[in-house]
């Protein structure tokens, strides 16, 4: 015989009160699991959407401001192209996507439009990868849950959430909704802007800013025709919110110390508030869970001792050591916990699967990360709070239990 | 083997003292066959207990094969009473949820031997007190006389040199009281020393000798039998 075979067989004799207490752990552990789960692929869905937003931190020239950024840079200062190689080459954490942009003037049929030079990602991530380090050899995406789908072809007219594109020609353009209207411009036109054809790939769909009215091209073509190479008016950075709130603004201010580095201060501030609540959430049930649980397994424990105290006075009798007695509770502690923690876990992520979608309106996946955090606050709990009765038993006066019972 | 040195024991009950046990001396030599006897009240549990180091006297000495057992911290008279000493109780205190064959193999566990040896040795030990039928069987499953047995089996486990039995036929028939004070004596025939306490003078008079208890004190006049005297 082993000890865990007189723990386990003594765990059905009371089967009731065992149950009592299981449930109180069992469903504590449910509920946390639940709500970590949901929470988990909530915060993934509301980053999801706070990224259409568009870019979260701009780099712009000392003297510019967010002004000048929002009524389509029209100004003449200007910051090296040579920061976007230097943010790509980097290590600094969150940076989920960079979009450096160059915008002068152009007069169409009367009117004046912003021809914007951007420059595909294609070509800064080939840099990072030849060079083998930098911020695109690492995953990136935080905002964006991965639900392994069949890669697509681009869509151009993506540009105006993720704020850039794969690819783009020299001699190709995306024109904005207002400006394709007003120009009578349909997706394979040809279009003259600064003295030289252009093939028109997209029109973008209606945004309601300024990316309306710009037309798109390739940053080194708008570069060369305007006569401004090596340089851009801004860069946009779409950064991992929770990145931002751990300082990706500092980092990039560290690395180029000669730019404006500024944060789209809402947007953050929503992800971070969405964010915080639902880890206060998260922690308030576990307090609960730790407050509720651990008073019912100690209340447990101490009537499981009470109860048994012939039975502790017996097996002192045959000569346990008090250590011996308080293996025996703590090891039925850990039992309760461990079959707790996987049984919470698995209640818990089926109902975040069956209700996360209904509850929350996103897709819940099984994480099983949650698995081990279950099982270990699970047992750590059982452990904790079966400790003082536990050590209670083991100084039982062994003849006073005989006298008593 | 046992030694008793001046032992008093003193309990504090609601404001008074009560004296269990008032200057006890005595000697109980190897393979001896002690039976205590005294009215109820009059410390003979108390001396079991104190004899079996699970009770610490007021004042005294108590002697294991010439160790002082209160000398010694808890767990090593634990240790102590695991290799030497088995117990037999009135109520037989048998777990409830383990089966006979379990309930003998627990001091096998705390001994620390193997499962297989444990087997070996356990099911030997019941066959041996008649019970090779019911090895399976809970303590609720059988009689008050098979679940004695089962209780002498489990004391045998660890091959004690000194049994302390507690009012061993108090909740028994004659006919089977009968059986295991006659298991009693042939575990004494081994060579093991056994001290009885009972309130059957049927059983104490199977003992080599008599103690007599009364308000604590163990008085002078012992009633000897079969050649063994009193130190």
């Amino acid at each position: 015989m082993k000890l865990r075979t007189l723990v386990w067989r003594e765990l059905f004799q009371r089967k009731s009160q065992m149950l009592t207490s299981f449930l109180a752990i069992l469903l504590g552990i449910t509920t946390v699991v639940a709500i970590k789960n949901i929470t988990f692929y909530s915060e993934k869905a509301v980053a999801r959407e706070l990224d259409t937003l568009g870019a979260n931190v701009l780099v712009l020239p000392k003297s510019a401001s967010l002004q000048d950024y929002y009524s389509a840079d029209m100004h003449d200062e200007v910051i090296p192209e040579e920061y976007v190689l230097r943010l790509t080459m980097s290590n600094v954490q969150g940076v989920d996507n960079l979009s450096p942009k160059l915008c002068v003037p152009v007069n169409l049929q009367g009117k004046n439009y912003a021809l914007t030079g951007i420059l595909p990602k294609s070509e800064f991530q080939a840099k990072a990868a030849w060079a083998g380090a930098g911020i695109f050899s690492r995953p990136i995406g935080c905002g964006a849950i991965d639900v392994a789908t069949e890669p697509k072809p681009e869509d151009k007219r993506t540009l105006v959430r993720k704020r850039v594109i794969e690819t783009l020609d020299t001699h190709e353009t995306l024109v904005g909704a207002d400006a394709a209207a007003s120009l009578g411009l349909e997706e394979g036109d040809s279009l003259t802007l600064l003295g030289e054809s252009f093939s028109v790939v997209a029109v973008l769909p209606q945004t309601g800013t300024v990316d309306d009215s710009r037309i798109f091209a390739h940053l080194h073509t708008v570069q060369r025709l305007s006569g401004k190479e090596g340089v851009v008016n801004c860069i946009e950075i779409v950064g991992c919110c929770k990145e931002i709130s751990a300082g990706l603004v500092d980092n990039v201010n560290k690395l180029l110390p000669d730019a404006k580095v500024v944060t789209v201060k809402q947007v953050v501030a929503t992800q971070a508030k969405v964010n915080g609540m639902m880890e206060r959430l998260s922690l308030i049930f576990l307090v609960i869970i730790v407050v509720v649980g651990g008073a019912g397994i100690a209340n447990y424990m101490y009537a499981n001792v009470f109860e048994r105290r012939r039975e502790i006075g017996t097996l002192m009798a045959l000569g346990a050591e008090s250590f011996m007695v308080l293996r025996i509770f703590l090891l039925k502690a850990l039992l309760l916990g461990l079959a707790g923690g996987v049984g919470g876990y698995a209640i818990g992520t089926l109902l975040a699967v069956t209700l996360g979608p209904k509850l929350a309106g996103v897709p819940v996946l099984p994480m099983p990360l949650l698995a081990l955090w279950a099982v270990l606050i699970s047992a750590g709990i059982t452990l904790a709070a079966s400790y003082f009765p536990a050590r209670r038993a083991a100084r039982l006066d062994p003849c006073a239990t005989f006298q008593e019972v | 083997m046992l030694r008793m040195e001046q032992v008093s024991k003193q309990y504090r009950h609601r404001g008074q003292v009560v004296t269990a046990l008032d200057d006890a001396t005595f000697d109980i030599p190897k393979g001896d066959f002690v039976s205590v006897v005294g009215p109820s009240g009059s410390g003979k549990s108390t001396l079991l207990l104190i004899l079996g180091g699970m009770l610490s006297p007021s004042a005294g000495r108590v002697l294991l094969e010439g160790q002082s057992l209160y000398d010694l911290s808890s767990d090593e008279r634990a240790r102590r009473r695991k290799k030497h000493i088995g117990f037999v109780f009135q109520t037989f205190n048998l777990i409830p949820y383990l089966t006979a064959l379990e309930n003998v193999k627990v001091p096998l566990l705390l001994a620390g031997v193997k499962e297989a040896a444990q087997q070996d040795r356990a099911a030997g030990l019941l066959e041996r007190v008649g019970l090779a039928d019911r090895l399976d069987h809970k303590p609720s499953e059988l009689s008050v006389g098979q679940q004695q047995r089962v209780a002498l089996a489990r004391m045998l486990a660890n091959d004690p040199a000194v049994i302390l039995a507690d009012e061993p036929t108090g909740n028994l028939d004659p006919e089977t009281s009968q059986e295991i004070i006659q298991f009693l004596e042939e575990f004494n025939r081994e060579g093991r020393t056994i001290v009885m306490v009972t309130h059957d003078p049927r059983a104490a008079e199977r003992a080599k000798r008599t103690l007599r208890l009364r308000a604590g004190a163990v008085l002078p006049a012992e009633i000897k039998r079969r050649g063994v005297h009193a130190a």
